[in-house]
């Protein structure tokens, strides 16, 4: 996730976006093992997004017909079905792995219920220049004719925004936060090793028991867990239904096929898709099918954040690779073939589009599905396996936008494991991303988790920890900490606007002291967290009422005991998290304010505030006297630090352990996604010099250009934190290629892996720079004074060369190749 | 208190030495390398850096100085040596780092409070500290103090030198350090003086003596272009290593980058070096083999 982030924000690598691998002369169809993966992989990343009006038409006819007569589980998992036997199926040439949630890759449907696209948005989504979706105007004609006026004032969307507060209102408008469950449903979902173990006949056999165990007379309860638990049994026959339709079809292009190779490959398609999801899997080929319908049945069933992931999945597949290897069933290569063609299709799913478009808050066709890879069991052993290994090939390879995926890292994990993964770091694709479960596990268990939970637990989407397969961590959005300093030096007024968005805690000039103005931003952080907290609330109920998720109530732990739903507290723990964002902005910028004004007092409030509302026009000797002249997050200063302290101190009063709807709490994460950069265009110029609209920094990462002295004192910096407090931080750090030239610096970049995982650090990715970053870095050299570079004998500061020698390092870069 | 006049201090340094390192350069030399890519090195005394495209011309400098040296004109800053003291003021008050001085005297618990930071990332890598220079044996007694202080915490000590000092002071500093990182650039006792300024019969029986004590020693060469890349001296170079009592040092090559242009620009100074060559891969694999001929272990790159 915070690879696309990076790709927004700043220029890649060339070999970053997908498909240009056509120009190297030996590959002319593009990389893979094999001629198959080549073409399965070039009809992926050369198809352009399109809009597919179907699962819209089929639930809103079915919506028209049969709402009222439901209750609203039954009605869900009714319209669920319904999509599942008229929907139009896909099984291409070459494929393997079979199963689109739109008509053809690439399609992506619409979720009217939760959020109605206009004619507008089609239209704009339609023409834009980044991250189009094609949609025809007779598809628009039809939409605007049997779906808009259906859905008029019933969405979820509309729920919601015709009850917030003005107060919300004002603040979110403001930039203040975002809130995610106004487009999507709530999500950030992995999955456990479940469904390796039970067929959807065994979940079906689990619910009769439950039905008839129900109480009618003593559980008040029984009726709605009755309508819920039938909700459950109908989506498990839908998922089975949808699998033996794709068998049918299998079948039937069999008969048709002229090739007899080809015609026994869709053959052996049927018997799989026949197999599950109805039963268990019982080779590595049909787990892997397994998990796919199961994952596009969630993402069908409902529009949730993240889509689908499959936690552990080298974990999982594992025994079945062991198995049928001593079997002589399958070879080293066929599991490998398999992998591409799983991830193959997970890239062919982009994210379903947002409505009124305008890009700004998250532009990128990700729709961050990750597989975690390595890491530790369920028994706290080391995870690594020989698929773990494979994965890290098919990464290599692929090299796709999708899925995302990160590895593992615990005191456990084997040297060549890291190794292998710091290879593929080299690459400077972003990825894979780094987890320590060593910290993750702590994490988890402070919220509550069995030991047993947590370490089958990891991260999703992005840097969220969950209790996979047994947790609803719900992500709420995103908090914009710079922006609360911001009205808090404007006396709870939006500079941008003018509006009144806070509360009023006082006129900074009258404050005396640093502790005084920091008593008042705390104030106004903990009014800006209750005021969202008090909206998060409510959506959580509307999806409970409104949007229940029967079919992914079936594979998450517990919400078939219990009878209830994912979004209704069925699973056996339920989180919300608020992430916030831009720790690195708001300590640069609180050392700013307690250096300059209030230590030093070279500097007076109202002259500062009058340079922050012109956007420090005419201040240059202001703002590079702060820039240069302020201990800064990041450089391993404790003057710095012990700020960041007190802000990460004061975030988790604000929000930890604050109850939620479910009768469980409300955690904070320090994940930013691309959302630093939406806050940055909300967010005025900012005490620690930055400018007016540029992006505020990300996750726990240090502003940009702030840290000056190396990624040893960016780790000291951020290991001050606890971690393990958090639902998850993030730290990006971006490396040039010559960095890592030889084996041993590789093994230097485990190394400082191991130190950051040892000292605590929960998240680490690497961004390895190109020439697009370096020539930008030449340009706006303040951003990027963290930029190191290796040169002859030792490694130097691209920021401190000048202008030749800087010519000199983008012309050797560009002939390095790796 | 005892203090150390120190010009850098790099953190994550990885090619001095094995594994992770923290890299503290003093100030001071005595050789005049004129290839040399670290010339704030030379000198054992603060000296004022001054980058033009820094520069936003807004005379705090001018107006901080006590004696009158600061001016600006056309091509910036301009300071009449004559009058600074290097007092430091026009860095204090310079907003964007265009004017800098460089050497800080650090007291020793400093220095080593800065050190033990890193020992995490030591202990994963096995690294540790490495004093370079600037000729760091001109820092005894500190040195000594430091490396015993360093070694009582129980850090990997390596030590950069250009063998040119007291033998007394190296073979005390080799008691005190896990491994002598020894630099070799000329085997000609004429042309080294011409090319370092000093003369290499002391650096040659320094190495000798070190050798016979049984240090650790990686030999450290610098590959410049017309300067020291034929075939004679890598012969000569390769030999007497290969000579040396005790355990055969490890031999690197570090190819010469015209690099340190900026650095002599910032000190307004001339860089002599402005005509030496790059060696290309394929020179450097020539001298691998030169040097590797006599059964000593060679590489690329410090």
């Amino acid at each position: 996730m915070e690879t696309s982030d990076q790709r927004q924000a700043f220029p890649q690598r060339k070999a970053a976006s997908e498909g240009n691998f056509y120009a190297d002369k030996h590959h002319e169809i593009g990389p893979g093992m094999n001629p198959r993966i080549q073409r399965l992989r070039k009809r992926s990343v050369e198809t352009v997004p399109s809009l597919s009006i179907e699962r819209a038409l089929h639930e809103t006819a079915f919506y028209r017909e049969n709402y009222g007569k439901y209750s609203i589980p039954v009605l869900r998992a009714l319209n669920f079905y319904d999509h599942c036997q008229k929907k139009t199926l896909y099984i291409g040439a070459d494929e393997l792995i079979v199963g689109e949630r739109g008509p053809a890759p690439k399609a992506v449907p619409t979720f009217p219920e939760l959020t109605c696209h206009s004619v507008g948005d089609f239209k704009i989504l339609n023409n834009r220049e980044q991250q189009p979706y094609t949609i025809s105007d007779e598809d628009i004609a039809t939409y605007a004719r049997e779906v808009i006026p259906y859905w008029q004032g019933k969405t979820i969307r509309e729920r919601i925004f015709s009850h917030v507060p003005q107060p919300w209102q004002a603040a979110y408008e403001a930039g203040l936060f975002t809130e995610f469950m106004e487009q999507r449903a709530p999500g950030h979902t992995a999955l456990d090793g479940q469904i390796y173990h039970k067929g959807m006949l065994d979940f079906k056999a689990q619910i009769a028991g439950e039905i008839a165990d129900l109480d009618y007379l003593n559980d008040p309860t029984a009726t709605d867990r009755f309508e819920e638990l039938k909700a459950m049994d109908i989506s498990c026959d839908a998922v089975i239904l949808f699998a033996e339709r794709h068998a049918e079809l299998a079948e039937q292009l069999a008969a048709q096929e002229q090739d007899s190779r080809r015609a026994a490959e869709l053959r052996e398609i049927a018997a799989v898709c026949r197999r599950v999801p109805a039963h268990k899997p019982q080779t590595f080929r049909e787990a892997i099918q397994m998990y796919w319908f199961v994952h596009l049945g969630t993402i069908t069933e409902l529009n949730g954040w993240d889509a689908m992931n499959p936690g552990h999945f080298d974990q999982h597949l594992a025994p079945f690779y062991a198995a049928e290897l001593a079997a002589g069933t399958l070879s080293r290569e066929q599991a490998k073939e398999l992998l591409c063609c799983f991830w193959i299709k997970v890239n062919n799913h982009p994210a379903p589009p947002k409505v009124g478009v305008t890009a700004r808050e998250s532009g990128t066709y990700n729709d961050f599905t990750n597989i975690n890879i390595g890491g530790i069991t369920a028994e706290g052993w080391d995870g690594v396996s020989e698929v773990s290994y494979i994965m890290l090939e098919v990464i290599e390879e692929l090299h796709i936008l999708q899925p995302g995926n990160a590895v593992h890292i615990s005191a456990k994990t084997p040297e060549r494991f890291l190794h292998a993964a710091c290879k593929v770091i080299r690459q400077g694709h972003g990825y894979p991303s780094i987890f320590n479960p060593d910290v993750y596990v702590v994490e988890l268990l402070r919220q509550g988790k069995s030991l047993r939970d947590a370490r089958e637990g990891g991260c999703s989407g992005c840097i969220e920890v969950g209790a996979f397969g047994k947790e609803a961590y719900i992500l709420t959005g995103y908090l914009n900490v710079p922006k609360v300093l911001e009205i808090t030096l404007n006396n709870g007024v939006d500079p941008l606007s003018g509006k009144k968005v806070g509360i009023e805690t006082g006129d900074p000039r009258d404050f005396a002291t640093y502790e005084e103005l920091y008593a008042a931003f705390v104030r106004q952080l903990n009014y800006i967290v209750e005021t969202k907290i008090r909206v998060s609330n409510y959506i959580d109920r509307m999806f409970a009422k409104y949007a229940p998720a029967p079919f992914l109530s079936v594979v998450i732990e517990d919400c078939i005991s219990k009878g209830r739903d994912y979004y209704d507290g069925g699973p056996r723990y339920n989180t919300n998290y608020i992430q916030c964002t831009g720790l690195g902005t708001v300590t640069d910028s609180l050392s700013a304010l307690k250096t300059h004004l209030f230590e030093q007092k070279t500097l007076a409030m109202d002259q500062l505030l009058g340079a922050l509302a012109k956007n420090f026009a005419g201040e240059e000797f202001l703002r590079q006297t702060i820039i240069n002249k302020t201990p800064f997050f990041g450089n391993d200063d404790d003057a710095a630090d012990e700020i960041a302290l007190q802000v990460y101190a004061d975030l988790l009063a604000a929000i930890d352990g604050k109850p939620n709807v479910k009768g469980e709490s409300f955690h904070l994460n320090m994940l930013s996604t691309t959302c630093h950069i939406y806050f940055g265009k909300m967010t005025g110029a900012t005490p620690n010099g930055r400018l007016a609209g540029k992006s505020i920094s990300d996750g726990t990462s240090p502003s940009h250009g702030a840290d000056t002295h190396g990624p040893s004192a960016v780790i000291r910096s951020l290991t001050k934190l606890d971690h393990s407090l958090s639902g998850g931080t993030l730290l990006n750090q971006r490396f040039l290629p010559s960095l890592l030239k030889r084996d041993e610096d590789i093994v230097r970049l485990g190394q400082l892996v191991r130190s950051y995982f040892t000292l605590g650090g929960h998240h680490i990715q690497f961004n390895i720079v190109d020439t697009a970053t370096l020539k930008a870095a030449q340009e706006s050299p303040e951003d990027y004074k963290d930029l190191l570079v290796r040169m002859a004998g030792y490694s130097d500061y691209f920021n401190d060369m000048n202008a030749d020698l800087q010519q000199e390092v983008i012309d050797r870069t560009e002939n390095e190749a790796f | 208190m005892t203090q150390s006049l120190i010009f850098d201090i790099k953190r994550y340094s990885i090619n001095d030495g094995p594994g992770i390192r923290l890299t503290v350069f003093f100030k001071g030399c005595s050789l005049r390398c004129r290839w040399c890519h670290n010339p704030e090195s030379l000198l054992p005394q603060r000296q004022k850096l001054y980058s033009r495209d820094k520069c936003i011309a807004c005379r705090a400098c001018v107006d901080a100085c006590p004696q009158q040296a600061c001016s600006l004109d056309d091509e910036g800053l301009v300071t009449d040596a004559s009058l600074c003291q290097s007092c430091g003021n026009c860095a204090k008050v310079c907003p964007t780092l265009a004017t800098e001085m460089t050497g800080r005297f650090y007291p020793q618990d400093e220095l080593l409070a800065i050190i033990e930071k890193e020992v995490p990332f030591f202990d994963q890598s096995g690294g540790g500290v490495t004093f370079s220079g600037g000729e760091p044996l001109l820092h005894m007694p500190l040195l000594l103090d430091l490396l015993t202080a360093c070694g009582e915490r129980h850090i990997h000590r390596a030590v950069d030198t250009s063998g040119y000092g007291r033998s007394e002071d190296l073979l005390n500093v080799a008691t005190q350090a896990e491994l002598i990182l020894f630099d070799l650039k000329l085997m000609d006792a004429r042309r080294h003086k011409k090319f370092t300024g000093v003369d290499n019969q002391l650096i040659l029986g320094n190495l000798s003596l070190l050798a016979a004590t049984g240090a650790a020693i990686e030999i450290r060469v610098p590959l410049i272009v017309g300067v020291n890349d034929d075939a004679q001296n890598l012969h000569q170079l390769a030999e007497f290593v290969a000579r040396l009592p005790g355990q055969r040092p490890r031999v690197s090559l570090l190819p010469f980058h015209n690099v340190a242009l900026h650095k002599y620009v910032k000190l307004g100074q001339k860089y002599e070096s402005g005509t030496m060559q790059t060696p290309d891969s394929e020179q450097l694999q020539q001298a691998a083999e030169i040097i590797g001929a006599p059964g000593l272990d060679v590489r690329v790159g410090g």
